[in-house]
């Protein structure tokens, strides 16, 4: 309990922070309604001159836009400018009062930096999975609904071990900020499933840079098109990954000596 | 003009060297670059799969041909002082490039042209690359190929002038990313970056064609893959011709008013 009131206690912060700045959020309303009109846009001109595209239909894309959205902003939410800022400590040495405090280092370093206004993107993902819901009619069980939500939440959790692994690096590397860079551009690709992408880019984007498990096997599970065996795989890889992630990160941890000292 | 030449001659190393420095950055801008000609590759190569090969035209090999060209466009017409100028602006340092005997639009000039220059080391591989993975077909006649060196650094002219018209708007607010981001929207979708202008909507195209984007990317690109007439092509060079024109009456007035609004913040 004592972590959920830690997470409370620090969006709290970063609410409060922001509130300094409410214009922000104007322009981050903009941003995402003209990044929606875009996707939307798009959409409406490709399902112009076909009817599927590689199997999947316009309602079913939109689900992917949804998904999309909703882990693009969570990661922009409290991963990225959490990673960011920590390895700016790691780089200034003020990892140390981090550190020092009583509570596990690794859940401190992945909530602490908490940008507010992203949580536009979150909840217009939502938005637009209830209205592709909506158009894919009543058909989904209760069965795919827990399918989806176990896709979701693994996918998540791969998606934070890679940001943590990468992050964990700048223990050796300091400057290592533009990698996380490229997460950024590549999450790009994710906006459409997959399968569409020739094999090695496949490949790339499901086990070097793990965009695939984010989006698309969620969006996957929504629109029932999920085998049980990408399921359990999704499941095994996050689990290993959050297992592999978090030995990486005491190794990191125990290489860390300080920087101004 | 003999001094500017020797001043081009002189920042081009300065920058060379100095960006050499930054390698790491420059090969993330180079993954960003491949990547989205690559995504929209991808997608409307399965749009033509799906409608039984082809799409307005193309096939899923005439779409390799135009996003590797657009690929290549759009390196020689990157530009990014919109980004640096907020910066510059916000942090005062403006007042030191007013100070200098010269219009600060040349130091960013030789900037751009030593990035593209350089960066032609990774472009010339990515274009090999692409070519092999993905088969392009090309049905360029020579004239056009040949047109396409002076379109392409028109081109490169025209998005740089009216890519710096932008950037002074950080002289009047600063929330200049919202307006950055409506510029490459409008740069993506009316200049030819998410389909091929062929593709989109009648009237888009028609919005397309009385603004500049589209002699920015789209043009050159369809010279190369050879899907202009001579006629078309004239017209084209015509209209890039006016733009540029149009860009550099904006760019001193923009640029007068500008600096007179200027202030510098900060020591």
């Amino acid at each position: 309990m004592n972590y959920l009131k830690l997470i409370r206690m620090y969006f709290k912060l970063g609410i409060l922070n922001e509130l300094e700045y409410r214009a922000n959020f104007y322009v981050q309303i903009f941003q995402t309604m003209l990044g929606l009109l875009v996707a939307l846009g798009g959409l409406s001109v490709i399902f112009g001159h076909t009817e599927t595209l590689n199997g999947w239909v316009s309602s079913e894309l939109l689900a992917v836009v949804g998904v999309y959205f909703l882990i693009g902003g969570s990661i922009r939410l409290v991963i990225q400018p959490s990673m960011a800022r920590f390895m700016e400590d790691v780089r200034m040495g003020t990892l140390d009062f981090t550190l020092i405090k009583p509570e596990d280092a690794q859940f401190l370093i992945s909530i602490r930096q908490i940008q507010i206004w992203k949580i536009v993107d979150v909840f217009v993902g939502l938005g637009v999975m209830g209205i592709a819901l909506a158009q894919l009619g009543a058909s989904i069980g209760l069965g795919q609904a827990l399918n989806f939500m176990i896709a979701l939440l693994a996918g998540s959790a791969i998606v934070y071990s890679f940001w943590l692994i990468l992050a964990t690096c700048s223990f050796w590397f300091v400057r290592i900020d533009n990698i996380l860079v490229i997460f950024e551009s590549m999450y790009e690709a994710g906006r459409w499933p997959v399968g569409i992408y020739p094999g090695w880019l496949q490949f790339t984007l499901t086990f070097l840079v793990p965009i695939a498990f984010a989006v698309t096997v969620p969006a996957e599970a929504m629109t029932g098109r999920l085998t049980p065996t990408t399921i359990l795989g999704a499941v095994a890889l996050a689990a290993a990954m959050l297992t592999i992630s978090r030995l990486f990160w005491r190794t990191g941890i125990r290489h860390y000596s300080g920087a101004s000292a | 003009m003999q001094g500017l030449l020797e001043i081009y001659r002189a920042n081009l190393r300065i920058n060379w060297i100095v960006q050499f420095q930054y390698r790491v950055a420059l090969m993330i801008w180079m993954l960003w670059l491949v990547l989205e000609p690559i995504i929209y590759l991808s997608v409307w190569s399965s749009v033509a799969r799906s409608q039984g090969g082809a799409v307005g035209g193309f096939t899923p090999r005439d779409f390799a041909a135009y996003y590797i060209t657009v690929m290549v466009v759009m390196h020689f017409t990157q530009i990014w002082h919109m980004w640096e100028y907020d910066y510059i602006v916000r942090q005062g340092l403006m007042s030191a490039r007013l100070m200098r005997p010269l219009h600060p639009i040349h130091t960013d000039a030789t900037q751009n042209i030593s990035y593209k220059v350089m960066m032609l080391i990774v472009i010339i591989p990515a274009v090999i690359l692409l070519t092999l993975l993905f088969r392009p077909t090309f049905s360029t006649e020579l004239w056009a190929a040949l047109a396409f060196i002076p379109a392409v650094t028109l081109a490169g002219v025209l998005a740089f002038i009216l890519g710096w018209c932008v950037a002074m708007a950080a002289f009047w607010t600063t929330r200049i990313i919202a307006i950055n981001e409506v510029y490459f929207v409008m740069m993506f979708i009316l200049a030819g970056q998410f389909a091929p202008l062929d593709l989109l909507p009648r009237f888009v195209q028609q919005i397309a064609a009385v603004t500049p984007f589209r002699y920015i990317i789209a043009f050159p690109v369809e010279l190369a893959i050879g899907r202009l007439t001579v006629e078309q092509t004239l017209n084209n060079f015509a209209a890039q011709m006016v733009w540029i024109a149009v860009a550099l009456f904006l760019l001193r007035f923009i640029w007068k008013a500008s600096v007179r609004r200027y202030t510098a913040f900060g020591g």
